[in-house]
């Protein structure tokens, strides 16, 4: 059992068995799996297909299993690294959901009780990110807007304007104006400065 | 059809799923709590449980949501066989998107990584993502997730505050700053 779909399907599974957290907690793990000790890929074509990971929709760590597998032996090799990267959760969550019903956690009085304290936490966790994520996207108080009415309209639960697909489909198609917009204005800003030269 | 909803609301969320785990939570609570397949406390409890185990989040709520779903939906699917044939499913369909978009798209981001659409549609999305996340914790902050009598209400928005404090400021791991929530619950109520 030496073949590389083998070890892509045991390299992913062991990252999606044992990385707590999702996404970027995983990203630095598959890194040193794929680079360092299979050698898979160089860094900079890692950082590539990480780019592609990071640009598409969908869970981040399934597109770069997806996107190492391919770039290694296509859909062939995508198939085993993507099945690695699901099944840990799969069969874990599973087992939960088989034993820890949510009718047992409103009947049993304890499981309730710990219920009753961990769902504020939980809360809490969604809004601490909020906070790291606007600072990485770089959000000034002339850009603070978008996200504050994004979030208000979501929340408003009024039919159509509440929907988050609503405000990915326009994100993606302003910031794509806004981009030519700039690209242009700044080509034309260069040509004024050369005439005058 | 229950399956056939399903399959819908997961094809939606592995296609728009731009941002992460936690920009998902948005689409997902639209899409899966809205109809009423589960309830606001189960939904929350899902994230919980993700917190918990290992793994992404989206493919464990689709586990998860996979196998309730069903059975929530109607009596007849009570059996755990129609719960596991669920969260098959959701679980096969949420990748689905990204499978395919991952293996025909990465040869042209790869080239056009530095133009005007890949680099302005990235830059259009990064703030509404920050309002997805934000959305998703707007939306949690509700009865059913906080209780709605005071000897509720003023326990769970100090252990709130003090989990938030906790994951802000120190690093401390999540797991463990649910584990503690748990404890205090068990306390308190």
């Amino acid at each position: 059992m030496n073949n590389i779909f083998f070890q892509l399907f045991i390299t992913f599974f062991k990252i999606g068995a044992f990385t707590f957290g999702g996404g970027w907690a995983m990203i630095s793990i598959i890194e040193k799996e794929i680079v360092d000790k299979h050698h898979w890929l160089e860094r900079d074509e890692f950082l590539d297909q990480l780019a592609v990971a990071q640009s598409l929709p969908g869970i981040l760590a399934v597109n770069i299993s997806v996107a190492v597998g391919d770039r290694l032996r296509g859909m062939k090799g995508s198939a085993c690294a993507a099945l690695g990267t699901i099944l840990p959760s799969f069969l874990i969550i599973l087992a939960i959901a088989i034993f820890l019903t949510p009718d047992l956690i409103k009947s049993n009085e304890t499981l309730s009780k710990i219920f009753k304290g961990i769902r504020p936490a939980v809360v809490a966790l969604i809004i601490a990110p909020v906070i790291s994520s606007a600072k990485a996207a770089k959000i000034t108080w002339r850009t603070v807007a978008i996200p504050v009415a994004v979030a208000l309209l979501i929340w408003s639960k009024i039919p159509f304007v509440s929907s988050p697909i609503l405000y990915i489909v326009l994100g993606g198609i302003g910031g794509y104006f806004w981009f030519r917009h700039q690209v242009s204005a700044t080509r034309a800003a260069a040509e004024k400065g050369g005439d005058e030269a | 059809m229950i399956y056939l909803k399903l399959i819908w609301a997961y094809l939606k969320i592995g296609l728009f799923g731009f941002g992460g785990g936690y920009a998902m939570l948005a689409l997902i609570e639209r899409e899966i709590v809205g109809p009423g397949w589960i309830t606001e406390q189960m939904f929350t409890d899902i994230v919980a449980i993700s917190q918990m185990t290992p793994g992404p989040i989206g493919i464990n709520s689709a586990t998860y949501i996979g196998y309730v779903a069903p059975a929530e939906s109607s009596v007849a699917f009570s059996s755990p066989f129609f719960g596991i044939l669920g969260s098959l499913i959701c679980t096969l369909v949420v990748v689905l998107p990204s499978f395919f978009l991952t293996t025909y798209t990465s040869h042209f981001i790869t080239r056009h990584k530095e133009s005007a659409i890949v680099k302005g549609v990235f830059t259009g999305l990064r703030p509404v993502v920050v309002g997805l996340i934000a959305s998703a914790a707007l939306l949690l902050m509700n009865s059913a997730n906080f209780g709605s009598v005071s000897s509720e209400v003023i326990p769970s928005i100090l252990i709130c505050i003090a989990a938030f404090c906790i994951v802000f400021f120190t690093k401390i791991h999540p797991i463990l700053v649910i584990v503690l929530a748990g404890i205090a619950g068990l306390f308190i109520y």
